[in-house]
Parts: C-alpha cells; structure tokens; sequence
C-alpha cells in the first residue's frame, strides 16, 4: 500500500524533480513487479547453472562446495580426451543424432506431404489426430509398449517369433536392434506432430501458383517439385539447423528409459555417461567438463547452421 | 487446394498408394496402444492361449487393476502426480503469464535486453550437473517442489504467450487505462479474460509434461514413497517380479501374472491423456503454429 501511495505522489510531483529512470521506473513498476519471480526463476535455474560449470575446473568436493572446492585448471578435460571412452560416446552420440535427422525429418515431411494429397476430409483429419496422438505420451509408457512386444518370453513378437520356429532375439539387449528400436520408437511417438509443421507451411502456399502451373500444363509431380517443396524449404532448413545445435543431445530422455548395461557399447551416449556418473555416482567434476565441451560446441553449432541457412537464403532463426 | 492437373491412371494408382500408406501408419499407432489395453483387461491364461494375440477378448476381468489399486504404491503415486500436475501447471501459468505480459509491452524500457537474456538460455545452459547442484544447493532436494520449481517457465510457451499477447488489440487495454485501471487490474481483468485459448493451450502442455515427468523424480527424490507415476511404472516393467514393486505379498499377486499389473498400470497412465486429449487436439495445433511465429 505505502508503494502505491509513494507512486500516486510521485506521479503528482513537477517534472524533472526526478531523474528520468527513477520516473520511467516509476511508471512503469507495476510491470516490473510481475516480472520478478519469473526472472528470479531465469536467473536461479540457468544463469546460476551456467556459472556452476565452473565446478569442471575444480576437483569439486560435495562437502566443501563450490567455494570451497580446489581449482584443478584443465585437469578434468584432459582426463576427459584421453579416456578411450570418451571416443565410444561422442561415436554413439553422433551416429545417434546423425541417425535421428534422417530418420525423424524425413518421415516428418513425407507424412505432411501424404496428407497434403488427400482430399477426403474425414480421412485427412481422422489420420491426423491418430498419427499425433503418441507424441503426449511418456517415454516410460512407450518402453513399457514396446516391453509388451518384446519382452523374453512373454512379448507379443518375441513368442510370434518363437511360434514360428526361429529362434527369438532379445531385442531389448541387443547391441544390434538398440539403434534400431530407438529410431523405429521415435519414429512410432513423434512423426505426426513433427508433420503439423510442414502442414502449416504448406497451408500458407498460394494457390494461385498451383493454378497458374496446372495451366501451363505442369503435372501432379511436377508441382510437387516446383512449388510444395520450394514452399516448405525454409521450415526444412530451419529445424536442421535446431537439430544440429542438438546433436550431441542424440535424446536423452528417450535412450537413458531405454538402456540397459548390454547395450551400452552402442547405446551410451555423451548425457547418459553424465548422468550415471554425476547425478547417480556422485562425481561430478568430470561429467561438468563434459557438459561444459558439450554446451560449447552446441552454441558454436547453432550460430554455424544459423549463418549457413542465411548464406543459403533461407532467413535463420534470428 | 483443389484438383489442378488432370487424373491420369498413374495418378489415380498414385493417390490409392497414398490412402493405403496412410491408412496402415494409422494403423500401426492404434495397434499398440490397443493392444496394451486388451492384455490389461483379459485374464492371462486366455492371452497366452492364443498366442499372445487378441483383437477382441472373449472374457474380461478387471484383477489386474484391483490389484494395483489395492498395493497403496499405485495410489500414492498417482496422488503425488495428480498433485505436482495441478498444482505446477498452476504456478507454471501464473509466472509464465508474468512474465510474458510486460515482455509483450514494446515500450516498456529494459523488454529488449531481457528478452535477449531469456532467449539465450534456449542456446546456451548449464547443463545436467550444474542444474543438479543449484538444486541442491537451493535445498529443494528430496521435496515435491524439486519437480515442480526447476521447471516453472518454459521459454518456448513463454514466447508463444507473448507472442499472443502483442496479437491483442492495444485500443482495448488503452481504453481500460483511460477508464482508469492500473496494470494489474488490467491483466486481470481485460487481458486474461480475452487469453483464455492461449492459457488452455499452455496449461495442456504443462500438464502433460507433469503426468509424464520422469526425471525430476529420480534426480531429486530418495524418498520413494514420493515417486511420482512415471518412474514406479518404470520401476515395475524393469523388475520381473512385481510384488516388491507394489510392496504386497506375493502371495496376494499369486493369480496375476506380472504382465497383466504392468500392462494394467501402464493404462492407468495413459487414460488420463487419452481423456485430455481431444481438449489437446483443439488447442494444440493453434500453439504449435504461434509458437513457429519468432520470438
């Protein structure tokens, strides 16, 4: 109340009295006051963090903290680079993610432009809401899913298989169906929503240019080619260059549920490796020098892709 | 956009193709979900008598769900998710909107560095062990805030909101100053009154990221009686033998195979999104489409 009363008074008083900020402040501080607990929020949960990787240059100690902790220079980093394994996760990481672009955009796009081509509304709009349906829900219900289908001795395909007479493989632990079954999963989970996208620019296309090529005599591919594909190049360029920012991200969330110690040789990733080493091993030092190189790299990635997609004529993310 | 070009044959085998492919991929979605469904609710004995596979069950029992219901693991998590998904979704919205509100105001001296610095956290962040520490640190570790506070704004439905909000008409909210209102009335009565399909479309997505949280709850918590539902599901399909899961006697489980309980609480995570669903579809498309609007 005494804020409100100092504000009416101030609002009263001659110009100039005040320096300008004070007085812009002033005016102004009712929208400041909605801003503070989400800047606080801002600065406690990623500002603080990314001050927190300075823990990758010290020998961090969980009683002593981060002030209390010995600095150990680029210590952490060389054990990082010359540990053979961290040639095996930056291997899995890349192949992962290099993997998850193909096998994630282009059925994305495809699956858009299928739709595109159907007329019947109903079938258009049922396919739709199906096919985006898995995308709302965990990945836990999707490996308890894919659990049910594959599980030893008891899944639906593995005793399919068993029936047949083959012999079934356990393709949860197999170090050569983890890849696959990750991608086939994401496929399964994300294709619709990442389509909605691609529908959306498409929507956005003139017809006229549909209308002045079907006069010219331009058949069903080639205004597929001439003008829907030049028509959703942008929204394409765009989302690589967020996936390339990512790719040493290859989906945590998605491999951590997934993994299991028989397939770590293709399956651990650069974030599983932190995880299991900071947050379920205690140690943290090392795995922040990972993240430090991998946050690093991602923002150098992301700036890289964006200038490209400019240079390309494509109009970047800012 | 309508027929164009003349149909060839080629391009009516073409168009059956694509009817065909699509229609399988629908498919091949429903499939699983379906499937989990019917093992759920058809005694086991019957599912491995045939293979394993039922499109429709000729006997339904509801055990396996009576048998979850009755272990108090069950419940108590899904209280502790029903709990975090109100109550985040709740506080994710009040701040967001907070926030978003005077970023949207492009004259409001400060918008431009601000919005900068919140837009940088998309490209650059601490990571998983800095943020693991602050938690800590902060001293929310092993308490149900820890799965509600490290999250409590989403940058991108941040933009999307202030994206909607510039999209209001400015002549209504000047009106309401001359009429006398300060900001706040303002926001509370004018704008979020006129925000109510952007507050849906946000509050879905929230809400769905709180039902399906998992990795909150196994970083911060060591308590397990507070594990939200994800991660006891996750507990139950990696262990064979449930009943140490459900913390009940074996031999009150003795009928139920363990395959019937995890397919039966797999349900019981997924009923509550298929219900919210049709409400998501509404609103969602609409969010995704402002949120490719930039920043």
């Amino acid at each position: 109340m005494q804020e409100i009363a100092r504000g009416a008074k101030a609002a009263k008083r001659p110009e100039g009295s005040r320096p300008k900020w004070v007085k812009t402040f002033l005016r102004y501080r009712w929208l400041y006051l909605f801003m503070v607990p989400g800047l606080l929020y801002y600065i406690i949960f990623h500002y603080v963090p990314m001050f927190g990787l300075v823990v990758a240059f010290q020998d961090y100690n969980l009683m002593k903290g981060v002030w209390g902790s010995p600095w150990v220079g680029f210590d952490n980093f060389r054990t990082v680079f010359s540990s053979p394994d961290f040639l095996v996760l930056m291997k899995n990481t890349i192949i992962l993610s290099v993997y998850r672009i193909v096998f994630n955009m282009f059925p994305d796009l495809i699956l858009a432009l299928m739709l595109n081509e159907i007329r019947v509304r109903w079938f258009k709009k049922w396919i739709q809401t199906l096919t985006y349906g898995p995308h709302f829900l965990s990945w836990i219900i999707v490996y308890g899913i894919v659990f049910s289908f594959f599980a030893p001795g008891s899944g639906l395909i593995t005793n399919f298989i068993r029936d047949l007479g083959w012999t079934p493989i356990d393709v949860l632990t197999s170090s050569e169906w983890f890849r696959t079954l990750l991608l086939s999963t994401d496929i399964w989970k994300s294709t619709g929503y990442g389509a909605i996208i691609y529908l959306a620019a498409l929507a956005g296309i003139n017809n006229e240019l549909y209308e002045s090529a079907a006069i010219d005599g331009a058949g069903r591919w080639r205004q597929m080619w001439h003008i829907t594909l030049p028509g959703v190049r942008d929204v394409f360029i765009l989302l690589i260059i967020l996936r390339l920012g990512n790719i040493l991200d290859a989906g945590f969330e998605q491999v951590y549920i997934f993994l299991n110690v028989r397939v770590y040789d293709v399956g651990d990733i650069l974030d599983t490796w932190i995880f299991r080493r900071g947050i379920e091993q205690l140690d943290f030092s090392v795995p922040a020098a990972v993240g430090v190189f991998k946050s690093i790299i991602g923002f150098v990635l992301v700036i890289l892709a964006n200038k490209l997609a400019k240079r390309f004529g494509g109009s970047g993310i800012w | 956009m309508p027929f164009l070009f003349k149909k060839s044959l080629s391009d009516r085998v073409a168009d059956g193709i694509i009817y065909l492919v699509l229609a399988l991929f629908g498919i091949a979605t429903l499939f699983p979900i379906y499937y989990v469904f019917v093992v759920s609710i058809t005694p086991y004995t019957e599912v491995l008598k045939n293979g394993g596979f039922l499109l429709i069950p000729k006997s339904i029992t509801f055990d396996a769900f009576q048998a979850i219901f009755s272990s108090g693991v069950v419940p108590r998590a899904l209280q502790i998710t029903v709990l975090i998904t109100v109550c985040g979704t709740a506080l994710n919205l009040l701040v967001t909107t907070l926030l978003a509100y005077p970023l949207s105001k492009k004259f409001l001296p400060g918008r431009n560095p601000v919005l900068l610095a919140l837009i940088f956290t998309m490209l650059f962040s601490g990571g998983l062990i800095p943020t693991f520490l602050t938690v800590k640190a902060v001293g929310l570790m092993n308490t149900l805030w820890a799965l509600i506070i490290p999250g409590l704004v989403s940058t991108f439905n941040l933009l999307i909101m202030k994206t909607y909000f510039e999209s209001l008409p400015p002549e209504i909210e000047e009106a309401a100053k001359v009429d006398g209102c300060g900001d706040a009335r303002t926001l509370m009565s004018i704008v979020l009154p006129l925000s109510m399909p952007i507050m849906a479309t946000l509050g879905l997505f929230y809400g769905v990221n709180h039902w399906n949280a998992y990795f909150g709850g196994i970083m911060y918590l060591n308590d397990r009686d507070l594990y939200p539902l994800q991660v006891v599901l996750r507990n139950m399909i990696i262990t064979p033998s449930v009943s140490q899961e459900l913390a009940v006697p074996q031999t009150q489980l003795s009928a139920l195979p363990p395959e019937s309980i995890k397919m039966a609480t797999v349900v019981v995570a997924i009923v509550p999104v298929l219900i919210v669903y049709p409400f998501l579809q509404k609103y969602f498309i609409k969010g995704m489409l402002l949120g490719a609007v930039k920043g």
